[in-house]
């Protein structure tokens, strides 16, 4: 690789083959520092054009958001209707439920196979035949899970629990439906952490008499607590700005649902009706500018976590 | 007893480990069982090239939307991957390290802005603009450009972060022998690290078409979701991308709370088409990262 890399370099360089390879002309040289300088220039727009581009829109949003906010607007309901007057308040209840009753479904199946496949999978490809190609199955599954687009994932959660689980345009549809969508994000994450547990915690506790299970409880989970609490973080996240899967699973009535069977709105929900059917748009960026605070303290708080994490493991590895 | 415990519990791990296979083989099976009796009953090729999508009469033709995706995903391609890639090789070769502390952080960032305020800052910001800016009979504002330029920004997190790791991944040797027979920076970053990062960031850019042709709140929002087939809109090419359009996904979100039967099931179908797609798109990305880390 590097001899041809190396020889298809050279063929370039403008160095004459009868005589040997002489310092270039100190013009030639000049001539490729300014190229240099130039492409380095560009280098130095494309970015900084990710930095403008996040400070532009979260600027834009904030400050045009920041007109309609009040406590008014955030503790009175959305009253529908054409002009899309009122508030945003039943769109946060409804966006805590969703999250809480998501993470209810996804986190324990998602750390549950994150263990399996850490845990219990080295042994089982040892085994025979049939568990070891199911572990091998479940590993494509999550990967090809994590790449499938949003809206396939509400096109099921329409099929399977809207139309033939007769659930209806609701909460627990959508909860479903986004469980599937974040179960590869919180698996993945999990995962992540659990192998980042030295193997010397895991050989310490079966020393001591301890079974394999007792050892992951109480010593291999907490070890690796923030991290698969980092992953959990980023599947509220998916869940609040998620919007094509609840788009068609959860109906979009602006009351809160009183009931796991009945269909509500999300913020990033009332963002799209407000924009889309009544044209509301500066409450839109009223909604929009709450939501993208939200995100923000989330990846906060994912950035928090996972220093606390690296310095744990740093300290007691 | 506790053997009893440890023994069931890893048996619930491995029930858990499965449900993500289920997960899948359900979306399959489901999308599938729906969309099928469409290519049935349209016919395959009628389905994937009819160039007419009239639901209530029957006239069920995905290729305006497959002309569409396509068309903004390539317009994402064009505008995104440059200045993603030319992010990538500033992160890793050229930015000082306290400014590489602001800008991964911002991108990463910007990944997780929801698309709803992408689509609301494209409808308020980018439309009008682009409206503005190209003065041509039938510009609306709304449609391919709006797209792929909203597009553009949403893909460049995945393509610079996937293909910095791609550059940071060279060995040390093959910049270091570049340097030491006298290349500038520059020209061992253009001769030989982007050279061998190659298979890396082409990966880069494929997962960036995966996340561009499954895009669908934004682009509902900006694109106008029109049912024909774009066509420029006058002698200049390019202004075909001034034309509205429509997404596969957009297909899908717009018709499916109140689709019944066979426009139902073509929307499934849809789905099927989009499906099919991104597993192709995605498994080819995967590949070719797994070959370089072997």
């Amino acid at each position: 690789m590097t001899e041809r890399l190396l020889s298809a370099y050279a063929k370039r360089a403008t160095c004459d083959r009868s005589v040997p390879c002489a310092p270039p002309a100190s013009t030639h040289l000049r001539r490729r520092r300014a190229v240099q300088a130039l492409a380095f220039g560009a280098l130095w727009l494309a970015g900084l054009a990710g930095v403008v581009v996040l400070v532009g829109v979260v600027g834009y949003v904030l400050w045009t958001g920041a007109q309609v906010i009040d406590w008014e607007f955030l503790t009175t309901a959305p009253r529908g209707g054409l002009a899309g007057e009122g508030g945003i308040s039943t769109t946060i209840v409804t966006t805590l439920y969703l999250v809480g009753l998501t993470l209810a479904i996804a986190a324990p199946l998602g750390i549950g196979a994150a263990i399996y496949l850490v845990e219990y999978a080295g042994e089982a490809a040892k085994g025979s035949g049939l568990t070891s190609r199911l572990v091998s199955v479940a590993r494509f599954g999550v990967e090809t899970l994590a790449g499938v687009p949003s809206i396939v994932f509400g096109l099921f959660g329409y099929a399977l629990f809207v139309v033939a689980l007769r659930f209806g345009f609701s909460l627990i549809a959508a909860a479903m439906s986004g469980a599937c969508l974040i179960l590869p994000v919180i698996i993945r994450t999990a995962e992540e952490a659990l192998k980042a547990v030295p193997r010397s915690y895991r050989e310490g506790s079966l020393a001591l008499g301890a079974t394999r299970w007792q050892t992951i409880w109480q010593v291999v989970l907490p070890a690796a607590g923030p991290g698969v609490i980092t992953g959990i973080v980023l599947g509220v996240g998916r869940v609040v700005s998620e919007t094509a899967v609840f788009y068609v699973t959860l109906g979009g009535n602006a009351a809160a649902p009183r009931s796991l069977l009945q269909g509500g709105r999300t913020m990033a929900l009332h963002v799209y009706y407000l924009a889309m059917d009544t044209r509301a748009f500066d409450r839109a960026m009223g909604t929009g500018a709450i939501l993208v605070v939200t995100i923000m303290l989330i990846n906060a708080s994912i950035t928090w976590l996972s220093r606390r994490y690296t310095k744990r493991m740093m300290g007691n590895g | 007893m506790r053997f009893l415990v440890d023994r069931g519990v890893k048996y619930l791990m491995f029930a858990c480990a499965m449900v993500s296979v289920l997960v899948l083989l359900l979306i399959g099976l489901f999308i599938l069982r729906e969309g099928l009796p469409a290519f049935r009953t349209v016919g395959v090729g009628e389905l994937l090239l009819g160039r007419v999508w009239r639901p209530k009469e029957g006239q069920l033709g995905l290729w305006p939307m497959i002309a569409g995706s396509v068309l903004a995903t390539t317009g994402a391609i064009v505008l995104g991957v440059p200045v993603s890639l030319g992010a990538a090789v500033f992160l890793a070769e050229v930015a000082p390290n306290w400014l590489r502390e602001i800008v991964r952080p911002a991108v990463e960032l910007l990944a997780g802005i929801p698309s709803v305020i992408y689509g609301l800052f494209g409808m308020i910001v980018l439309v009008p603009w682009v409206r503005n800016t190209f003065q041509v009979p039938g510009n609306t504002g709304y449609g391919l450009l709006s797209a792929s330029i909203v597009l553009a920004v949403m893909i460049l997190p995945t393509v610079t972060s996937v293909s910095e790791d791609a550059i940071r991944s060279v060995r040390k040797e093959h910049k270091e022998g570049s340097l030491a027979l006298g290349a500038t920076h520059w020209q061992t970053i253009v001769g030989v690290i982007l050279p061998a990062a190659r298979s890396g960031i082409t990966a880069a850019v494929i997962l960036g078409v995966g996340r561009a042709l499954g895009e669908t709140m934004a682009m509902i929002m900006v694109i106008g979701n029109s049912v024909v087939v774009p066509s420029p809109l006058n002698d200049n090419p390019l202004t075909l991308f001034l034309r509205q359009a429509r997404t596969l996904t957009g297909n899908i979100a717009v018709e499916i709370s109140y689709a019944t039967g066979l426009q139902e099931q073509a929307l499934f179908a849809t789905g099927v088409v989009l499906f099919v797609l991104i597993i192709a798109v995605n498994s080819l990305a995967r590949a070719l990262l797994s070959r370089r880390a072997a």
